[in-house]
Order: C-alpha cells, then sequence, then structure tokens
C-alpha cells in the first residue's frame, strides 16, 4: 500500500478541492469542502478500495490523512 | 377483573430475543402471562433473555433465520402461535455509493427477507392460530425519514411496510392482524461500535422533543397493545413511537 495512491483516493472524495492541495500532513478537517458527511465517505472509500472497515473513532482520533492512512495500514495486516 | 391487554394462556414467538428490542418484548411479554419462545443467533445472550423471562413454560431455539435450516427448525419447533414478533434486524450505516452488492444481500436478507419467509413458513405449517397477531418492528426511516448512510436500512424497513399492508389484507379472512411498530431511536447497542461517534450521538439525541431516546421496553409495552385482544381491530397499521421526532 503507497500513501500516494492512499492521498489521491482520499482527494477523489473531494470533488471541489484541488487534488493539489492533499498531502499526507493535511489535517482533513481543515479542508473547506469537509462536512458531516466526511467520516462516513471516508469509511466507505477504505472498505471500498482497501477491505477494511475503520469506526467512527479510527476517523475521530485521526488529524491528517498520515494517521488514517497508518490505521489502514496497520488493519491492512 | 377483565384485563384486554393480558397475553395469559398465548403463544408468542419472539426473533432477534438475545438483545436490544427483542430481548426487552420477550421479557415484558412473560410478564403479561404469555409463553414465549425466543430465537437468536448467539446462545449466550439468548440464554441471558431467557433466564430473564418469568414463568414457566418458554421455549428457546438458537437458529440463524438468513438459512431455510434455520426457518425449518424454527418452525418445527414451535407451538400453535397466538403471536409473531419479528424484530431480528441490522443497521450498516453506509453511505449510498458505497452499499453495494454484499451490504446490500446482507440488509435486506436479515431485514425483510427471512421474517417475510419465516411467516410464510408458520403459515402453511399450520403454526399460526386463526385470531392470530403478526407485528413486525420497522422503524420510522424508511417511512417517515431517514438518515445519512442509512438508505438500505430505510430501504428494507420501507418494504416491510408495505408487505405488512399486503399481509394484513391477505391475512383477514383468517383473523390474523398484520402491523409494523415504527420506533425512532432506542437505547441499544446496534450503533455502539459502527461508526457512528458518540458526539454524533448527543447531538442526534438533542433532535427528539423529548429529549431522549427512547427504552427498549416503552416499544413493547406498544407491541403487548398489538398481540393481545385490546387491538382485536387494529390491521394493516404502521404505528410510531418516536418521542416525537417526526413532528419536526
Amino acid at each position: 500500500m503507497e500513501i500516494n495512491v492512499f492521498v489521491k483516493n482520499f482527494a477523489e472524495l473531494f470533488e471541489e478541492t484541488d487534488p493539489g492541495l492533499f498531502k499526507p500532513t493535511t489535517k482533513f478537517r481543515d479542508i473547506e469542502e469537509w462536512s458531516s458527511f466526511g467520516a462516513l465517505s471516508i469509511i466507505g472509500m477504505v472498505d471500498e478500495k482497501y477491505k477494511v472497515k475503520l469506526t467512527g473513532d479510527d476517523i475521530r482520533k485521526s488529524v491528517t490523512l498520515e494517521d488514517i492512512y497508518n490505521i489502514v495500514k496497520i488493519k491492512i495486516k | 377483573m377483565n384485563n384486554p391487554f393480558t397475553l395469559k394462556g398465548k403463544n408468542i414467538f419472539v426473533s432477534g430475543a438475545s438483545s436490544g428490542i427483542g430481548r426487552a418484548i420477550a421479557i415484558e411479554s412473560s410478564k403479561m402471562g404469555a409463553k414465549i419462545c425466543i430465537t437468536g443467533r448467539n446462545a449466550e445472550r439468548l440464554n441471558n433473555t431467557f433466564l430473564q423471562l418469568e414463568g414457566d413454560g418458554h421455549t428457546q431455539i438458537i437458529a440463524d433465520l438468513q438459512t431455510d435450516e434455520g426457518i425449518k427448525a424454527v418452525v418445527e419447533a414451535m407451538p400453535t402461535l397466538d403471536g409473531i414478533v419479528h424484530c431480528a434486524g441490522i443497521s450498516k450505516p453506509t453511505l449510498f455509493q458505497y452499499s453495494g452488492k454484499e451490504i446490500m444481500n446482507e440488509v435486506m436478507n436479515i431485514n425483510f427477507n427471512s421474517p417475510a419467509l419465516l411467516s410464510q413458513e408458520l403459515l402453511k405449517n399450520k403454526k399460526i392460530k386463526k385470531g392470530a397477531s403478526i407485528v413486525f418492528i420497522s422503524s420510522i426511516s424508511g417511512v417517515s425519514c431517514s438518515s445519512v448512510g442509512g438508505s438500505l436500512y430505510s430501504a428494507s424497513k420501507g418494504a416491510i411496510n408495505g408487505l405488512v399492508k399486503g399481509m394484513a389484507l391477505d391475512l383477514a379472512p383468517k383473523l390474523i392482524r398484520v402491523n409494523t411498530v415504527n420506533p425512532g431511536m432506542i437505547d441499544t447497542n446496534l450503533f455502539v461500535e459502527g461508526s457512528i461517534t458518540q458526539a454524533q450521538l448527543t447531538e442526534d439525541i438533542n433532535r427528539y422533543p423529548l429529549k431522549r431516546y427512547g427504552k427498549p421496553e416503552e416499544v413493547a409495552y406498544l407491541v403487548i397493545y398489538l398481540l393481545s385482544d385490546a387491538s382485536s381491530w387494529v390491521t394493516g397499521s404502521g404505528m410510531t413511537i418516536d418521542g416525537g421526532y417526526t413532528l419536526l
């Protein structure tokens, strides 16, 4: 699993935001387009692309894209 | 004293009795004098419910109602029933665009197909008495409203509400009544380990005019009414019980 691919998959969830703004260090709650749908979007994307079930708490305790990436990486194993 | 709400002498079947609303319905109905047959998939939790039933003559069957074998086992073990309560159900909060075939089949199978097929088998095997009452635990979701990530859950519960109207007509000649109970959010562990956070739950509770979620027992009391002779002219109805949620 590549973090750059993960960031690209993440960026695709946000249609109104420039994909170039997404970095591993990006704080996803600071994205202007972020909404209450964000957590469920991430959970859905990760389930579809990585076959990993994230929980609401996984998202809650994460701040950056990399935080989520690391949780997915652990759960993939 | 004559009590039209009593369940004394009635055989009542409750699915999904190992937790939540199903457990409360089984326990409260036993307190009203019914003989209860319960099913669930988890032996330990089902037995926990069983031990809380009041009175004698109750039975428990561990069965997975998603399978034909599970349905067959339950039908064979049943006495002739005066009441059936379909409580088994799941919720899988998932945005519509990610609600693919796998999750669609799972939610529809458990929430819609299984209770419908079980009802058919009970009827074919003459396990439902003339004048009996069938209750489906549906939801306000899919009937009056929905929630983010709740499209499939709503679809399955909406389907139940449609099914019940047709069933009520088809079974009226046998004087079998068929109704749904449509609760708002009830304090059960259905959502505890899912994708919903505590903060979201607190925010949601505040949307209820009565400022709290319902208790499983409160749903059970409505179900008891529908199982009892007090409701003998009620059929094909969907009863909302939601602390005022859908008024707003």
